[in-house]
């Protein structure tokens, strides 16, 4: 019963993760609108790079879940 | 959850003591090719003024063509059918995964929401990386871990970090919309749940519960909507870097 609820303990604590990812993918948005709204000539061609951001700070959020997941349906 | 319990349509043959079978998987799968199918055909007969079928089709090349001469510059032309047959074949697995298709007693299943699905998809683009790389730059591809102009002691712990960087690739990739997709689906069977339970429990608490989660429910759709275009986005944006990696190795075209 312990082990269940520290399990489960665990799997609370990565939602920490997945919130710190919803900020990290807040501030690349901002920061692209923010430089785009500056120079908004310039925007059109850093949205590639802009969803490379996206792609990196989401990855961890989503590792975040992977994590939960494991720790309540399979570990 | 039953939307993503892989079942058997027709069992084919065995193959080693495993049941090779003809699942919804498999099913959804080919539902997706024929619906790219059905949509390039409409933009296949060449027209010289191109009607609507043909420049919707073209503005999907383009973005692709666009996507890949940014990325890799002149040989990144070469990829275009690679990258465009991946980016639409997710694009309409996800969408297709979206669809009301409940209402007509067909529950329809998200194959990229199944690790297996994107982690062959993955691999074959790793394995493009790796087959090109070694191609073109022979034993110059490992070089890949040592960026230009790294002092040697510094090398020491960089090019661990950059192999390990470049070994996880295929994992972060595949997991990413994996996760994406299966993250989405379970957040509207939550809330879906949520509006029957209260139901459930009689008027008062169904329509205090119930309507907000309802509401929840229309956004996290159209949030779903764009997810399942930007995880394709996504999934062929980064594959185009990793394929500029391998052709060009540290130098920027």
């Amino acid at each position: 019963m312990e082990a269940d609820a520290i399990k489960l303990l665990g799997a609370g604590l990565a939602a920490i993760g997945a919130g710190l990812a919803a900020l990290g993918v807040g501030n690349v948005f901002a920061a692209f609108l923010e430089g785009a709204l500056r120079n908004p000539s310039a925007a059109a061609g850093q949205q590639g790079n802009m969803f490379i951001g996206f792609a990196a700070a989401e990855l961890l959020g989503l590792l975040a879940f992977v994590v939960a997941v494991l720790l309540i349906f399979v570990a | 959850m039953h939307q993503f319990e892989v079942q058997s349509i027709a069992d084919m043959f065995t193959l080693g003591g495993q049941t090779i079978a003809f699942t919804n998987s498999a099913l959804y799968m080919v539902a997706a090719l024929v619906a790219l199918w059905a949509f390039m055909l409409m933009g296949m007969k060449r027209e010289l003024v191109p009607g609507r079928g043909q420049m919707l089709v073209e503005s999907f090349v383009g973005f692709i063509d666009k996507l890949l001469a940014q990325n890799i510059g002149h040989a990144g032309r070469k990829y275009v059918p690679y990258v465009f047959t991946l980016f639409m074949f997710i694009l309409l697995g996800n969408l297709i995964g979206l669809m009301p298709l409940g209402l007509f007693k067909l529950h329809p299943f998200t194959f990229t929401s199944h690790f297996t699905v994107t982690g062959v998809l993955a691999i074959m683009s790793f394995s493009i990386v790796l087959i090109v790389g070694f191609a073109k730059h022979g034993l110059r591809f490992f070089s890949l871990f040592a960026p230009k102009g790294t002092p040697i002691p510094v090398l020491l712990l960089v090019a661990p970090i950059e192999f390990v960087s470049f070994m996880v690739r295929p994992f972060s990739l595949a997991l990413r919309l994996f996760v994406a997709m299966t993250a989405g689906h379970i957040l509207l069977k939550v809330l879906a749940s949520f509006v029957v339970n209260a139901a459930n429990t009689g008027a008062g608490i169904g329509l205090a519960v119930g309507i907000p989660s309802f509401a929840l429910m229309v956004g996290v759709s159209a949030l779903e909507v764009l997810v399942a275009g930007v995880q394709a986005y996504v999934f062929a944006l980064l594959t185009s870097l990793y394929i500029n990696d391998a052709e060009h190795l540290h130098d920027h075209h």
